[in-house]
């Protein structure tokens, strides 16, 4: 048996993101020892990507904002599919997330009076979003992780060492969750990059904040650690998923050149007066205000102008719209023909703004756009088009102490819950989020952790089994050359003689699968499709091989992100082939409407074999039949003084007449 | 090559391939695509000739600055230098960053950094105020917010002559990224270091060896941000501590500052 090292921390959070992150630091202060475990350096998580701002209604620029304010555009933003729970306890706490981390140094841009700026942005009512120019997502990173520094210096200077309550282990990635036999999560089990070897933690409270999924997708504005682990580690560990069919396609990607296809341009660029239009030179975005906003937007372009300077005589222009419906707008643009050169639309702002200010306003985007696609954004359009961005999906987590369902002891906060965004999230409200959720994930995963202590009751043991099972596991792709009997146990006809697979060239064909099949705008038929490629990737990921040894090794890596990816895109398929409507990040060509009975309808996901959660995926019996079992769930009504800070009218839209009549 | 400019080529690179042992170049020919960057091409050896090849990479946009190394022995990032600023007949070098013991391939330690991050105190917030009742001007955070776009890439502590070939000086250097860090602490209007008694400005000097730096400007030629480490934070921080310390540099940089001017 496997030698692997334990350690013994009272919390235990996976991934350093901003949600990882603060909850590390609240499980902290709360005084409990904390280990954070990040698949990159630390500094380095996703959240640096994040460029708009932090949406919080601290009312510095309109002074009419307020969290009530900011809950009706959530909702509205979500289809009113988001967990109102959720919903409520962000826009509250919102504002004094956003204060706090001035207190730990950040640097927010200022208003004349000296307070924090704010932005405005898609779907949210006032200018809402605290940033620091379009690299607000960086500056939360580095607020958060200079915080945790400054808790370290606090420990070093009582016990003489650094990393006596808080400590980052880096470059670490975790496969499995481990939990006793009573079912309690007993610890998670991790391989370290850098030299391949193998480790355990043991810890009552697991916080998983593991970000998103988008690597699934060809196009993405998502980095490689994108591959769904926190959800496929919940998954495998007998926690649940919802809303897996909901994945936001941000409306503005770079477009060209091919090697940068994907990456993100900014909705600050529309939020601070850009405009898309098609090759005809037309603001198309007026012809695709959906009812449910037909209110809330400018009906003619000098109308949408004015509102920059007068908010509240003008209604604010249809570029704003929510994010799933300005990217079916291009979509629909681009597929009509009126398309840009390299098959987006253009994204203008040189002919909106000077460019002094455009050069202030949107720093990295000026440079991005300069470095790697030679064009100047203050001289001539951009040429963008829908990118893979955020999963609306996540962890079935009870709202206010972000504690996962079915599974005591494990938590989930920022991109990998679910339930918060509904079917489409306003931008802005990632950064919030991830601190408000990422607060209270820690602190109800110190609270349960020191009960657990209190209690007298002993700590779950860690399962000499499970371990041996998660290291087999991981180092299945070193033996897949010399896998004929392996190979031919798995019911391969040919007596399992078939050449190791590339987990390059399986990923590669899972991304076009997942782009191509359920992307943007999906039909069943295509769905099913893709759920036909996804059994037959599986059954050839059990071949992924690889070369050379375990340090360092990014193709052993990739093919163990393989397993997470196939289950998460699973969810996905499988749960928008379900979902006969169209509803946020979720478009059906054969289901166009919205549908009010669907309004309240969760769709859960959760491992088919549960049994053979425990064991390695390629283990699963029968792969034609699927890992993931669908179940729907009627979702709880909404309260009562919440549903009154709508108008009736507003509501009949989205609500069932049996709802409104109650 | 003689092929038309929009469509590929083969180029000709060299990767430095080893570990903490030991190793050496090693040379691919390998496709090249229009509009491509470094990292893609390192991409394509991982997917089709190297599966192994051990790069560090995230964001591939130039914000998270994952990706250094040294390409022709010039510290960048690997997703920010354009294939189009070589020569199609140039062989391409592409080695670790020298200054930080390798792991693999392309990996390199920089646990230095983190070391050194540690070492300078943190943001010391002012007594009095509450949460919420902060309030600046934007020209009083201009200067810290400046540092702050600061993406820790680490080219600047690579390049950074003090400690480039000079392993013994680590210990006493914080090094320009660090020392940037003390400068923006020490411009951060509301900062309240010294109600603890702590002078940030001596500190560089005395605690991060401020002194070692004789403002060569090499970190802020590498820097992928256009950050004026030299010129806004290191200077102004000499002499701020010089106000204390004589610093012959001081002298000799303000005289370099005023003849560009």
């Amino acid at each position: 048996m496997t030698q692997v090292e334990r350690q013994q921390w009272d919390v235990v959070v996976v991934g350093a993101g901003g949600a990882g992150l603060r909850a590390a630091i609240e499980a902290r202060e709360q005084g409990l020892r904390t280990a954070v475990i990040c698949k990159s350096l630390f500094g380095k998580a996703h959240t640096v990507m994040a460029e708009g701002g932090i949406a919080a209604s601290m009312g510095n620029v309109n002074a009419g904002d307020n969290w009530q304010v900011h809950f009706r555009d959530t909702m509205r933003g979500g289809k009113f599919l988001n967990s109102w729970r959720m919903a409520e306890l962000h826009a509250k706490e919102a504002p004094d997330r956003v204060w706090e981390l001035e207190t730990w140094g950040a640097l927010f841009d200022r208003t004349k009076d000296g307070r924090i700026s704010q932005r405005n942005f898609g779907g949210h009512e006032y200018p809402r979003l605290a940033h620091v120019g379009d690299r607000t997502g960086l500056e939360l990173i580095r607020t958060l992780q200079q915080k945790v520094v400054s808790l370290q210096q606090q420990d070093f200077k009582e016990t003489g060492d650094y990393e006596s309550r808080i400590k980052v282990f880096q470059e670490c990635t975790v496969t499995r969750i481990l939990k006793g036999p009573d079912g309690r999560v007993s610890g998670i089990f991790y391989y370290e990059r850098e030299s391949g070897r193998f480790f355990v933690i043991e810890s009552p409270a697991v916080v998983l904040a593991t970000g998103g999924i988008g690597k699934s997708f060809k196009v993405t504005s998502n980095s490689w650690e994108y591959t769904g682990d926190g959800h496929a580690l919940a998954l495998l560990a007998g926690a649940s998923l919802i809303n897996m069919e909901f994945v936001q396609f941000h409306p503005t990607g770079m477009v060209w050149p091919p090697s940068v296809k994907g990456i993100l341009v900014t909705e600050s660029v529309r939020g601070d007066g850009g405009v898309l239009r098609n090759s005809e030179g037309k603001r198309f975005m007026f012809d695709y205000i959906p009812d449910v906003f037909k209110e809330k937007y400018a009906q003619s372009e000098d109308e949408g102008d004015r509102w920059y300077e007068d908010p509240d005589n003008n209604r604010r222009p249809p570029e704003l719209l929510p994010r799933d419906e300005v990217a079916r707008a291009i979509n629909s643009e681009v597929k009509a023909g009126r398309g840009s050169p390299h098959g987006g639309v253009f994204l203008d702002v040189s002919t909106r703004l000077p460019a002094e200010e455009i050069k202030r306003r949107l720093p990295s985007m000026h440079h991005q756009f300069k470095e790697l696609a030679d064009v100047d954004i203050t001289a001539e359009p951009m040429e963008v088009g829908p990118t893979c961005h955020y999963v609306m999906g996540g962890v079935d987590v009870d709202p206010d102490t972000a504690a996962a369902l079915g599974v005591p002891g494990l938590f989930a906060a920022g991109e990998v819950a679910g339930g918060m965004h509904g079917s489409n999230r306003l931008g802005g409200n990632s950064l919030s989020d991830l601190l408000v959720f990422g607060r209270r994930a820690g602190l109800y995963a110190a609270e349960y952790a020191r009960d657990a202590a209190g209690s007298g009751a002993k700590r779950a043991e860690v399962d000499e089994e499970q371990i041996a099972a998660a290291s087999a596991e991981a180092l299945r792709p070193f033996s897949a050359e010399a896998g004929a009997g392996a190979a031919g146990k798995d019911g391969d006809a040919d007596g399992g003689t078939r050449p190791p697979e590339n987990p390059y060239t399986l990923h590669q064909e899972l991304q076009q699968s997942m782009n191509d099949l359920v992307g943007i705008i999906r039909r069943e038929a295509e769905m099913s499709e893709a759920l036909n490629r996804l059994g037959d990737l599986r059954v050839r990921a059990r071949r992924a091989g690889v070369e050379g040894h375990r340090q360092f090794n990014p193709g052993w890596h990739l093919a163990l992100d393989m397993r997470n990816m196939l289950l998460v895109s699973e969810c996905v398929a499988r749960a928008a082939r379900e979902r006969t409507e169209s509803r946020g990040g979720h478009t059906r060509d054969d289901h166009p409407a919205m549908d009010r009975d669907w309004r309240k309808q969760n769709l859960v996901c959760r491992l088919a074999d549960p049994a053979g959660g425990a064991l390695p995926a390629a283990d699963v019996p029968d792969p034609e039949r699927g890992q993931i079992r669908l179940e729907k769930r009627e979702m709880p009504p909404i309260r009562p003084d919440l549903l009154d800070l709508f108008e009736k009218d507003e509501l009949v839209k989205y609500l069932t007449d049996e709802e409104l009549t109650e | 090559m003689t092929t038309a400019p929009t469509t590929g080529y083969t180029a000709h690179f060299k990767v430095w391939r080893g570990d903490d042992e030991g190793g050496g170049l090693e040379d691919f020919e390998v496709e090249v695509n229009e509009g491509e960057v470094v990292l893609d091409i390192i991409h394509r050896l991982q997917a089709t000739q190297a599966p192994d090849l051990a790069v560090r990479w995230n964001c591939k946009a130039g914000k998270c600055g994952s990706c250094s190394a040294e390409i022709n022995g010039r510290p960048r990032l690997l997703c920010m230098t354009r294939m189009s600023v070589f020569d199609r007949a140039e062989t391409i070098t592409v080695t670790p960053l020298r200054a930080f013991p390798v792991v693999r391939d392309l990996v390199t330690d920089v646990g230095f950094n983190y070391e050194k991050a540690r070492e300078i105190p943190s943001f010391v917030p002012p007594e009095k105020l509450a949460p919420g009742e902060y309030r600046m001007q934007q020209e009083d955070v201009d200067r810290s917010q400046e540092f702050r776009k600061c993406i820790e890439c680490f080219l600047c502590q690579d390049t950074c002559h003090v400690v480039r070939d000079h392993e013994e000086n680590k210990a006493s250097f914080a090094g320009p990224r660090f020392l940037m860090r003390v400068a923006e602490l020490d411009m951060h209007p509301l900062d309240a270091a010294k109600d603890e008694g702590l002078d940030r400005r001596t500190s560089a000097q005395d605690e991060h060896g401020l002194g070692y730096c004789n403002i060569t400007k090499c970190c802020t030629e590498v820097c992928p941000e256009h950050i004026k480490i030299t010129d806004n934070a290191l200077i102004p921080l000499k002499e701020r501590a010089a106000d204390r310390k004589y610093d012959p540099l001081v002298w000799l940089g303000n005289k370099i500052f005023r003849r560009k001017e």
